[in-house]
């Protein structure tokens, strides 16, 4: 489905990602961990053409998105969600869900609202004065309102209570059980294990291990230089 | 009229109604220009320009009107929908490939195009003073106590609160506005959910110097519509915003207030130094309150 080839990405003069490679099929969580700084969120950024890549190709169900508009990879099929949430302060939970662009009726706030049903109790406050928790269900909602196929998941574990973060990884499980790929990138392995069925670890803007689940399990030397694990 | 009378001189309550007219000329104006600082983040010092285009607009259409009633209402109409189509074309053909830059760039851009479009102004209507016929039943004062106060002056007073409220359903109640409002604030995410940014852009421009159209339409029966006249009202419009708040059309209204009252007021107090008044009101504004009254989007 989404297939990541080689690219390399700089913020200005500086180096970030080098000859990242990655691939998500139909229907799988994949995780992409790694330490902080160590290049997940470009690697995001850079698939959803918000710091396009300077070289390499990405391509999605086949047809090749690099260096496309953010705007125009929603309406093809693809849905971010960043690792600050980014959820608009100024408008109502109901608004926030109510512009982002619909590419069909499979999703919309009823359905959100069903997923999340905290969300579904505080439609009228106002993005800005929810909590880090109702925030990233929000964003989480938001993204899925363009009935995404392919969603891209940045850290959202941060900064969130240990129940919080269980809750939300019943709902991420939920989503895969609907056919929606995700590529998830946590630091909290802990906590991606749960729901991930391959894995890449990326550091220093590299990417350092690939392979399923039980090969990173194995392997405690990825694990301890890359994660601290 | 008594009621009032007996709680505020006559005179006072005459200037405070040419004041309120005052207020909404310069709301009109400054809230599309605040609209486009806090959306687009383009300080539009042509903005001025557009007002005057919008003036000179009207009194060709009054004109072609044959004046009168039916000339005055297609220049108040026709007028602002001219200056939006101007604006649509520069902002499709120029602004649309250039909001990336620095805001100093944006600033410098509008400059020259202030400096075009008052050529452009002298080039179709030449150097001398204009002036759009008021209707009939617009003409003539309202006596209030032994002071008249000018019929248009109140037509004004009302018009105001309808494009607050216009506004005020613009951005809260339409997707668009909806839209506008979080790309004010985060316009790389308002991309990320699937908005096509550009032509938000471009709705929000275009309202905004509808708006600037419209307060030199409506402003054209009681001033000499002359080259020049939006030097003037675009340094009070950018007080007026940096007033309320960079970006907010509440503030903007709030500033007009303060602007319209002050100076009409002022002249009462001290007739040769009035329009010292409101420049000194925002001056004390911005001591206490450095980012203005109300929230700023910036």
């Amino acid at each position: 489905m989404l297939s990541v080839n080689g690219i390399h990405t700089f913020y200005g003069l500086s180096h970030i990602l080098f000859d990242v490679s990655l691939t998500v099929s139909q229907g799988e969580i994949v995780g992409l961990l790694g330490r902080n700084g160590a290049g997940k969120s470009t690697t995001m950024r850079s698939i959803m053409g918000l710091t396009p890549p300077r070289q390499g190709t990405i391509t999605f169900k086949a047809e090749p998105i690099t260096r496309q508009k953010a705007f125009l990879l929603v309406r093809r099929g693809i849905a971010y969600v960043p690792d600050d949430r980014r959820v608009f302060a100024d408008l109502s939970v109901d608004d926030n869900l109510e512009i982002t662009f619909r590419r069909n009726e499979d999703w919309n706030k009823e359905r959100v609202y069903d997923l999340f049903p905290v969300l579904g109790e505080i439609k009228s406050r106002r993005g800005g004065n929810l909590s880090g928790g109702e925030q990233q269900m929000l964003a989480v909602g938001r993204a899925l309102m363009s009935s995404p196929e392919l969603l891209l998941l940045d850290e959202p574990t941060e900064g969130l209570a240990p129940l919080i973060v269980r809750d939300l990884e019943k709902q991420i499980l939920k989503l895969r059980e609907t056919g929606i790929s995700i590529l998830l990138s946590e630091q909290n392995v802990k906590s991606a294990l749960k729901l991930i069925s391959r894995v890449y670890v990326i550091d220093n803007g590299r990417i350092r291990f690939e392979g399923s689940l039980a090969d990173f399990e194995a392997n405690e030397e990825i694990k301890k230089k890359y994660l601290m694990i | 009229m008594e009621f009032l009378s007996s709680i505020c001189p006559p005179e006072i309550l005459c200037q405070i109604l040419v004041g309120l007219s005052r207020m909404t000329i310069l709301f009109i104006v400054a809230s599309g220009l605040t609209l486009i600082l806090g959306v687009l983040r383009i300080p539009n010092i042509a903005h001025g320009s557009l007002y005057m285009i919008g003036a000179f607009v009207a009194f060709s259409v009054s004109k072609w009107f044959g004046g009168g009633t039916t000339g005055f209402w297609m220049a108040v109409v026709l007028a602002p929908f001219a200056v939006a189509l101007l604006s649509l074309v520069v902002e499709r053909g120029i602004f649309a490939h250039l909001y990336e830059r620095e805001h100093l760039m944006l600033l410098l851009l509008t400059f020259s195009f202030a400096l075009i479009l008052g050529d452009l102004v002298k080039v179709v209507w030449g150097g001398e003073y204009r002036t759009v016929q008021l209707p009939g039943s617009f003409k003539g004062p309202i006596p209030v106590e032994s002071l008249p106060i000018p019929i248009y002056n109140i037509f004004l007073v009302i018009i105001g609160p309808f494009v607050a409220l216009g506004l005020w359903f613009f951005t809260n109640k339409t997707k668009i506005g909806k839209i506008s409002r979080a790309a004010a604030v985060d316009r790389e995410m308002v991309g990320a959910v699937g908005i096509n940014v550009s032509w938000v852009f471009a709705i929000v421009f275009v309202i905004g110097c509808f708006l600037a159209g419209m307060g030199g339409a409506l402003v054209s029966p009681i001033v000499n519509i002359t080259l020049g006249m939006d030097h003037t009202l675009i340094m009070e419009a950018f007080l007026i915003v940096i007033m309320g708040g960079l970006g907010n059309v509440w503030g903007a209204l709030l500033g007009a207030l303060i602007f319209g009252l002050t100076q009409s007021l002022g002249i009462l107090i001290w007739p040769q130094f009035g329009i010292v008044f409101p420049y000194a009101a925002a001056v004390t504004v911005l001591l206490f309150r450095p980012t203005g009254l109300l929230k700023s989007t910036w």
